[in-house]
């Protein structure tokens, strides 16, 4: 306003057109703030604190902020695909040592739900920069304290060695075992993983870890059950 | 969203799991397989850039329609091809500022920036399709709550305020940033509620989580080190008070042992000081040295484990502060041998279509229905009927299984209580589950009628028109439609677009308008699409994860005239929480008369001179204000009707003609 009148007062002769072009100005911004999504009153960026304390106000260029991946995320997804890889290499055993279909489907859904997790994982830590094994782990390998780096629940060389050797419905008692105890060594994983302080909070790694905890344990019961059932039907007989 | 766990959360990592999919370049960068690598992976690595392939169609199964014209839209993100019917889209409103990108183009600095503080090191080595998938994740625009002339769209970082006192002029108030999981939002009176799961949310708000410990020493991974409790962590529910739409208050933090996938709001009609909330927590239970009693053992080793359970909450309004959880239902419970893991998950697959499905140790969603005293659970493996007569003690009258169901998700009753509508979330959300080979019986809504606290399975539901392999799509969030004399829904199907069914005859439920757009990315699954779709006080807001909010009307078709539209719009109500079911009830005005007519035409539930003579009758009657005279031949009508309605061919007919003759008895201005 202030503005205008001054305009006004020096530059008589142009006061039409000037305000024309001060029309033209504020349409402009106006048109250009409602493009925006603009009220008449701008919308504003708030952040709550926590209760009791002010609720302060942002600028509005505001922009997302997420927290970092700690070490523990990428440890804990570098250990993972160790250990969903030896799920993938015990399923491989099945077919040529049991005819139990049950057995046979769990293997089938065990192998592809692992196989994709696997998959999932190494993308996640390829674009993170990371690599998709862990270098002391490997070391340990090649140093040939195998046992030493194995994950939580991993099969040890003399179980595997166990499970390849076995048949019929002795490998079917054996597997089940042993994937259970591969099972529950993933939630002990999950479960150190969101102990560890500052890991779990990427959204897309806490949906995975959960939906590995979640899976794993359904499919622990699944096993539970087909285990008791042989049992019972041995005990039948 | 949601599924096996958690279905936001999916989404976000099943776009992301996707999109990388797609990531080419890679391959390339990809360090020497692992020992032990087996022929899926490498399957999988053929074509990284590839859409997860669909497995064939399983034997007996049917596909949705490849002739749809929803079939093939073209993709973009802000222009993307639109098939609509019955409906008009009056405007989308762009994701605000704070919470999205702002630019459709990888190149752009804003995305740059973005994985930049998004903390991805090095751009090069993503493919730039990629880049835009990655910036997008974390800023998913969720479920809705209404107040009055405000909308409330929740997001993974916080709630956006509409005012939306003209719906066509929509108008953004207050950002508020406030991250910790899919912030499923909740507004009674002057107070708002959050739902809080991830391990970043914190007490104050604040964005940047806890810090990270050192690195656990080389070679011990499996010992992450000292567990770490945070006491500024927060998990469960967030409350705040809204007296100041442009400023919310945080007044309250009630802590839960799994967090707050999804809450309900619960408003016992024998209550006036207290409202309720009910808890659904997915994800992982957190260490008892951070909260005070919580365990993740198996209900064998600990009879007080948090899983098998929901929570309630108590808040007094005029007390928020003092809110707190005042029970943990065991709504899983085998009443006849008391084990609180008592039902079992009667699927046949899980996510993938191939796995176990996850077992039901927890609820995602719970919608209540106070006036009947009734809940309807959906958790995990099981679909719930509760009576909540007693709030704070719901107890459990039915549960139901369905091999068909890989998640239950959500429900909604139908306005006489007798139908609920369950939906199941295979593939969380985030996968392309509408694909030509996806079965029509997979992922859709299931229809069950409540008869004598008992559900009882009527028929699947799901989207008509198959999606392409880019477009994650499965049912989800919706709401009633207010037209009198039928049972009508709009759903959202993510990038499936949004569907307005009748479920009026529970066993043939029909498509009666739709609306969709093209894959957000003709090449890679980009999470998008309709979170919710709801009707509220006259329009239909569907909240867009990718896109921001779409703001549309129902127009008339073979399937819905004008009346019919007009007397839902008839309907005001003063809030909507959609999980907390409230009755509706539709003024004795005359355009709700109207609405009945033309359904008894439809029908051919009466003859067309009498539907014709009572149309002239009600016409004169608007024009004349309703004078005596009118209002007498009215009532003439009504003994016909009553008549009618007792010998009608169908308890659908004889509601609308008993509903037709209360309204011409005492019609109201």
């Amino acid at each position: 306003m202030e503005f205008e009148r001054l305009r006004r007062q020096s530059v008589g002769k142009l006061r039409g057109g000037l305000r024309a072009a001060a029309c033209v100005f504020v349409f402009a911004a106006a048109g250009a703030f409602a493009s925006e999504g603009f009220a008449q009153e701008a919308p504003v960026v708030v952040q709550p604190g926590a209760p009791g304390k002010p609720t302060r106000v942002l600028p509005p260029t505001t922009k997302g902020k997420l927290p970092p991946v700690s070490a523990a995320d990428v440890q804990f997804m570098q250990g993972m695909i160790m250990h969903h890889a030896q799920a993938v290499e015990m399923t491989d055993l099945i077919n040529a040592r049991t005819e139990n279909r049950t057995v046979r489907l769990l293997g089938a859904r065990i192998s592809h739900s692992q196989a994709d997790e696997i998959q999932f994982m190494k993308r996640w830590l390829v674009s993170r920069g990371q690599p998709v094994s862990d270098a002391a782990h490997d070391m340990h390998m090649k140093m040939g304290h195998a046992s030493m780096g194995l994950m939580p629940g991993m099969l040890s060389a003399e179980q595997m060695e166990a499970l390849r050797k076995a048949k019929g419905e002795e490998f079917d008692r054996l597997f089940l075992k042993g994937m259970i105890q591969h099972h529950d060594g993933a939630l002990i994983m999950v479960k150190d993983l969101f102990e560890a302080a500052g890991a779990g909070q990427e959204a897309e790694l806490f949906n995975f870890a959960t939906d590995v905890d979640s899976g794993q344990r359904a499919e622990i019961r699944a096993m539970q059950k087909m285990l008791d059932n042989m049992t019972s039907k041995k005990e039948k007989r | 969203m949601n599924r096996g766990s958690m279905m936001a959360f999916r989404l976000f990592a099943g776009a992301l799991f996707l999109s990388l999919c797609f990531a080419g370049a890679l391959q390339a960068q990809e360090p020497p397989k692992a020992a032990g690598a087996k022929p899926e992976e490498k399957k999988a690595e053929a074509d990284p850039f590839a859409p997860e392939p669909a497995p064939p169609l399983p034997a007996g199964m049917v596909g949705s329609d490849v002739n749809d014209p929803r079939t093939k839209l073209k993709p973009g993100l802000y222009d993307a091809e639109e098939a609509v019917k019955g409906l008009k889209p009056l405007v989308l409103l762009p994701k605000p500022g704070p919470f999205q990108l702002g630019a459709d183009d990888p190149s752009d600095p804003k995305v740059q920036k973005t994985l930049g503080v998004l903390g991805i090191p090095n751009t090069a080595v993503i493919p730039k399709p990629f880049q835009m998938v990655m910036a997008q994740l974390a800023f998913a625009n969720t479920d809705l709550a209404f107040k009055g002339k405000y909308l409330f769209q929740g997001n993974f970082y916080g709630v956006s305020i509409y005012d939306i006192s003209n719906p066509a002029k929509a108008q953004l108030l207050t950002s508020m940033v406030c991250p910790g999981g899919q912030g499923d939002v909740s507004v009674h009176k002057n107070l708002m509620f959050m739902s809080v799961e991830m391990p970043n949310g914190r007490t104050d708000c604040g964005v940047d989580g806890f810090p990270p410990g050192p690195p656990p020493a080389a070679g011990v991974a499996s010992k992450p080190g000292v567990p770490a409790p945070q006491k500024d962590r927060f998990r469960g529910v967030r409350i705040f008070d809204i007296t100041d739409i442009r400023s919310p208050k945080q007044v309250a933090l009630v802590q839960t042992c799994r967090g707050s996938h999804t809450h309900t709001l619960v408003v016992d009609p024998k209550d006036k000081k207290n409202v309720y909330i009910y808890v659904s927590g997915t994800s992982f239970v957190r260490q008892g040295e951070e909260l005070a009693g919580c365990s993740d053992e198996a209900p064998e080793k600990n009879p007080n484990t948090s899983l098998f359970r929901i929570e309630v909450i108590k808040v007094p309004l005029a007390a928020p502060q003092n809110a707190k959880v005042v029970s943990s239902p065991r709504v899983f419970i085998n009443p006849r041998t008391g084990a609180i893991n008592g039902l079992n998950n009667g699927g046949t697959h899980g996510r993938n279509g191939l796995e176990q499905p996850a077992d039901s140790d927890q609820c995602h969603d719970i919608t209540v229905y106070s006036q009947v005293g009734l809940a309807a659970g959906a958790c995990s493996g099981n679909g719930l009927l509760l009576d909540i007569k007693d709030p704070v003690n719901p107890k459990r009258l039915d549960a139901v299984n369905d091999p068909n169901y890989a998640y239950w998700h959500s429900a909604s009753f139908s306005n006489d209580g007798k139908k609920v509508v369950f939906t199941d979330e295979w593939g969380g959300g985030m996968g392309a589950r509408c694909r030509p080979t996806d079965p029509n019986k997979w992922g859709a809504d299931a229809i069950f009628a409540v008869e004598d606290d008992k559900l009882r399975f009527a028929s699947y539901y799901k989207l008509p028109a198959a999606q392409g392999a880019t477009e994650n799509c499965v049912a989800h969030n919706g709401s009633l439609i207010p037209v009198p004399g039928r049972d009508i829904e709009v759903q959202s199907w993510y990038q499936g677009g949004i569907s307005v069914i009748d479920f009026t005859d529970a066993a043939n439920p029909v498509e009666i308008a739709y609306f969709d757009r093209g894959p957000i990315d003709p090449k890679m699954l980009v999470l998008g699409g309709h979170w919710s779709a709801y009707w509220y006080n006259g329009h239909i807001y569907g909240s867009e994860i990718a896109r921001g909010l779409d703001i549309m009307e129902l127009t008339p078709s073979e399937h819905l005239t004008q009346n019919e539209i007009d007397a839902a719009k008839s309907v005001r109500v003063a809030e909507l929480n959609v999980q907390n079911q409230q009755r509706i009830v539709w003024p004795a005005q005359l355009v709700v008369a109207k609405a009945y007519l033309d359904q008894l035409e439809r029908s051919q539930a009466l003859p067309a001179d009498r539907i014709a003579a009572m149309r002239s009758a009600i016409q004169s009657a608007e024009s004349s204000g309703l004078n005596p005279k009118d209002r007498a031949t009215l009532r003439s009508f009504v003994q016909p009707l009553k008549e009618s309605a007792r010998t009608a061919r169908s308890a659908v007919d004889a509601t609308r003609l008993q509903a037709l003759a209360g309204i011409l008895m005492r019609p109201a201005k």
